[in-house]
C-alpha cells in the first residue's frame, strides 16, 4: 500500500516539474542572442568536423563531395597561393589547402574540447561525490589533494603530464582529464553537501534508499545545472590548452593539422605570408568565444533564481 | 587551537598561528609536487638521450647514465635528489653539459621577472579602473565596450593575440613603427630595463587575459557594493560623488579582488611559457618549454619546483593580505 502511494506521488510530481525546468531553461536560453549565435556556430563547426573525419579516407566527406581539397595533399609548386575558388583560404608552404586543414583541425579541437569533458565529469564527479557524500576523513583527504592541485596553474600541470606521456593526441586527452577535474570536484562536493540537508533527501534516506540509488536518483539530477555550466566553460579552456601545447611543439605533431600546429607552422613563415596564422587564429578564437557565449547563456538559463 | 595560558589571546596571535600553519603546510605541498614530477619524469617512455636522426651509441648512453646517476635504482635517485635540494643543489642540466640547473635559471630569470613585473604593475590598475568605470556606468555604451573587450580578450588565445600584434604593428605598420616594437632576432635588448620598446607587445599579450579577469571581477564586486545600504546612506547624506566612490564603494569592492591576485600570478607564470615562445624571449618560461621538449629531467624538475615555491609564497601573501584588509575574515585552515 505504502509503495503504491509512493509511486503514484512520484508520477504526479516529478514529470511535469522536470519538463518544466528544461523547457523554461530553453526559453530563457533562446532570449540570449549571443548564446544562440554561439550555439549555431558551434553546431556548424561540429558538422564540419564530423564531415572532415567521417569516411576514414584522407580528406573525409568534404573532399569526397569536392567541396574542399585534401588536407594532406601537397603541391609544392603552388605554395603560399592566394585565396581562389579552388583554395578558398589559399595554401600553405607545402601547397596544402588551408580550408581543408582548418576543417580537419576543427575535428581535433572539438574532440579534445568536448569529449574530455566526459572524462572530467567522471573523475571530478566521482571525487566530489565521494568527498561530499562520505564526509569525515575521506572528505578531508580528497579536499586537501584537490587544494594542492588547485594551487597550481593548469597549463603547468598539463605540460608536466604531457612531458611524461610523450606528445600525442591521447596523452593530451588524458593530461587534460587529470588536470581539469579539480573545479568540478569542488562544485559537486558543495552541491552534494547542500542537497544532503534538503528534506527530500532526508526522506529518501529514511525510507531506506540505497546509497548508490540516492546518488544517481537524487543528488546527481539536482546538481545537473551547475555541472553542465562548468563543463561548458571547460570546453574553451581545453581547446585553448590543446592549441597552446601544439603551438609550443609539445602537443599534436605534424602532419596532423591541429589549429595549434597550423599556427606554429604559419608563425615560422610569418614574414612570407601572415595569412597562414590569421585563418587558424580566427578559427580558435571564434570557437572559444562561441563556447563562452553558450556557457554564459546556459548559466543564466539554468539558474532561475538569478534575475536579469 | 590549544592555547598555552601565557600566549596573549587575540587577533595578532591568531594571525601568527595562521601564518605558521600555512608555511608548514607548504612543506607537504612542495614534497607532493616533487614526488609527482620526479616519478612522472622517470617512468615516462623515452629518455633525455633520444636524438632526432642519428642516435647515440649504447656505450655512450651507458656512460651518460652512470655520469648522471640514472643507472641507480629509482628510489636511490629520488633520495639523492631530495638530499641535493635540501642543500640547494638542483643538479646538472642533462642537455646542456656542464651547466647547473640553478645557473641556467639565474640567467633566464631576469627576463621573466622584468616582463612579469611590468605586466603586473600595469594590469592591476587598468583592470580595476575598467571594472569600476563599467560598474558606475552600468548598461551604458562604456559598460558594454568594457565587457565586450574583456570577453574578447578572455577568448583569444594569448599566442594568437601576440602573433596578431606582430602582424599589425611590426608587419602592417612597419613603415610607421619601423623595427621599434620588435627585434628581428626576437627577444629583449636588455634583461632588466623595464622601459624598452620591445616589451610593449609581450606585455600586452601577457596582460590581456588577467586584465579582463580583474576587470570583470571588479565590475561584479562594485555592482554588489553599490547596492549596499551604507552606500545609499552615503548618497543620502549628500556626500560628494568622488568621496562616495573612493571611500565607501572602492574600499569595499576591492576586497574580493585581492583574492584574484593569486590566480593572476598563476596566469603570468603560464602566460610566460607562451609569450616568451612567441617573442623569443630567453626567460624561464621558454627554458621550461624547451626542457620539456628535450626531456631534460633535471631542468624540468628544477623549474617546476621554482614555480611551485613562487606560487605557494604568493598564495600565502595574498591570504595574509586578505586577513589584514578584511577584518571580517575568520582565521581557519
Amino acid at each position: 500500500m505504502a509503495t503504491a502511494i509512493g509511486v503514484a506521488q512520484q508520477v504526479d510530481w516529478d514529470v511535469p516539474e522536470q519538463t518544466g525546468l528544461w523547457k523554461d531553461a530553453w526559453v530563457r536560453f533562446r532570449r540570449n542572442r549571443l548564446a544562440v549565435a554561439g550555439l549555431v556556430f558551434v553546431t556548424v563547426m561540429i558538422v564540419v568536423a564530423i564531415g572532415a573525419r567521417l569516411p576514414t579516407t584522407p580528406g573525409g566527406l568534404w573532399h569526397i563531395l569536392h567541396l574542399t581539397a585534401s588536407p594532406f595533399e601537397q603541391d609544392v609548386t603552388n605554395s603560399y597561393a592566394l585565396p581562389s575558388l579552388q583554395h578558398p583560404l589559399g595554401t600553405d608552404i607545402l601547397g596544402r589547402d588551408q580550408l581543408a586543414r582548418i576543417f580537419y583541425g576543427a575535428s581535433i579541437s572539438l574532440t579534445i574540447g568536448i569529449v574530455v569533458q566526459f572524462l572530467i565529469l567522471f573523475i571530478g564527479g566521482a571525487i566530489g561525490m565521494a568527498a561530499g557524500y562520505f564526509g569525515g576523513w575521506v572528505d578531508n583527504l580528497l579536499m586537501r589533494f584537490t587544494d594542492i592541485m588547485y594551487a597550481f596553474p593548469d597549463l603547468l600541470l598539463v605540460l608536466v603530464f604531457v612531458a611524461a606521456f610523450g606528445p600525442s593526441f591521447w596523452s593530451i586527452f588524458i593530461a587534460l582529464g587529470l588536470v581539469y577535474w579539480v573545479g568540478l570536484a569542488r562544485l559537486v562536493r558543495g552541491q552534494v553537501l547542500s542537497i544532503k540537508e534538503k528534506e527530500f533527501v532526508e526522506a529518501a534516506i529514511m525510507t531506506g534508499t540505497a546509497p548508490m540509488k540516492l546518488i544517481l536518483k537524487h543528488l546527481l539530477p539536482n546538481s545537473l545545472g551547475p555541472i553542465i555550466v562548468t563543463l561548458t566553460f571547460g570546453i574553451p579552456a581545453a581547446i585553448f590548452t590543446e592549441a597552446a601545447l601544439s603551438f609550443l611543439g609539445i602537443g599534436i605533431r605534424p602532419p596532423e593539422p591541429s589549429w595549434g600546429v597550423m599556427i606554429e607552422d604559419g608563425y615560422a613563415g610569418i614574414f612570407a605570408d601572415p595569412r597562414q596564422v590569421i585563418f587558424p587564429g580566427i578559427a580558435v578564437a571564434l570557437t572559444m568565444l562561441s563556447f563562452t557565449f553558450v556557457g554564459d547563456g546556459l548559466r543564466d538559463a539554468l539558474d532561475p533564481r538569478m534575475k536579469r | 587551537m590549544p592555547f598555552a595560558r601565557w600566549i596573549p589571546q587575540g587577533r595578532a596571535t591568531n594571525l601568527t598561528f595562521f601564518i605558521i600553519r600555512r608555511i608548514l603546510w607548504m612543506i607537504p605541498v612542495l614534497f607532493f609536487v616533487i614526488v609527482i614530477t620526479f616519478f612522472l619524469m622517470h617512468l615516462a617512455p623515452g629518455s633525455p638521450w633520444d636524438r632526432e636522426g642519428k642516435q647515440l651509441s649504447p656505450e655512450v648512453i651507458k656512460n651518460l647514465n652512470i655520469k648522471y646517476g640514472l643507472n641507480k635504482p629509482l628510489w636511490e635517485q629520488f633520495y639523492l635528489y631530495i638530499w641535493g635540494i635540501i642543500h640547494f643543489d638542483f643538479g646538472d642540466s642533462l642537455r646542456s653539459p656542464g651547466q647547473h640547473v640553478s645557473d641556467r635559471i639565474l640567467v633566464s630569470w631576469p627576463y621573466t621577472f622584468t616582463l612579469g613585473a611590468v605586466t603586473f604593475v600595469l594590469l592591476v590598475p587598468i583592470g580595476i579602473g575598467l571594472g569600476v568605470i563599467a560598474a558606475l556606468r552600468q548598461n551604458t555604451l562604456v559598460d558594454y565596450i568594457a565587457l565586450g573587450v574583456a570577453t574578447f580578450s578572455a577568448s583569444t588565445p594569448n599566442f594568437v593575440l601576440g602573433i596578431f600584434l606582430i602582424i599589425v604593428l611590426a608587419l602592417g605598420l612597419n613603415s610607421l613603427t619601423g623595427g621599434t616594437f620588435y627585434l628581428n632576432t626576437g627577444g629583449m635588448s636588455s634583461p632588466w630595463n623595464p622601459f624598452q620598446p620591445e616589451l610593449i607587445m609581450p606585455v600586452i599579450t601577457l596582460g590581456a587575459l588577467p586584465t579582463a579577469y580583474i576587470a570583470r571581477l571588479t565590475r561584479t564586486s562594485t555592482l554588489d557594493t553599490l547596492r549596499q545600504d551604507f552606500v545609499r546612506t552615503a548618497w543620502a547624506k549628500g556626500l560628494k560623488a568622488r568621496l562616495v566612490v573612493l571611500r565607501h564603494v572602492l574600499k569595499n569592492s576591492l576586497i574580493p579582488v585581492v583574492t584574484a591576485l593569486g590566480p593572476t600570478f598563476a596566469f603570468l607564470v603560464t602566460g610566460s611559457f607562451v609569450v616568451e615562445t612567441v617573442f623569443s624571449i630567453p626567460g624561464i618560461g621558454r627554458t621550461f618549454v624547451t626542457s620539456i621538449a628535450a626531456r631534460d629531467y633535471t631542468m624540468i624538475l628544477g623549474t617546476t619546483i621554482l614555480f611551485a615555491v613562487m606560487i605557494a609564497i604568493v598564495n600565502l601573501i595574498v591570504d595574509v593580505l586578505y586577513v589584514f584588509i578584511d577584518p571580517r575574515v575568520r582565521l581557519t585552515g
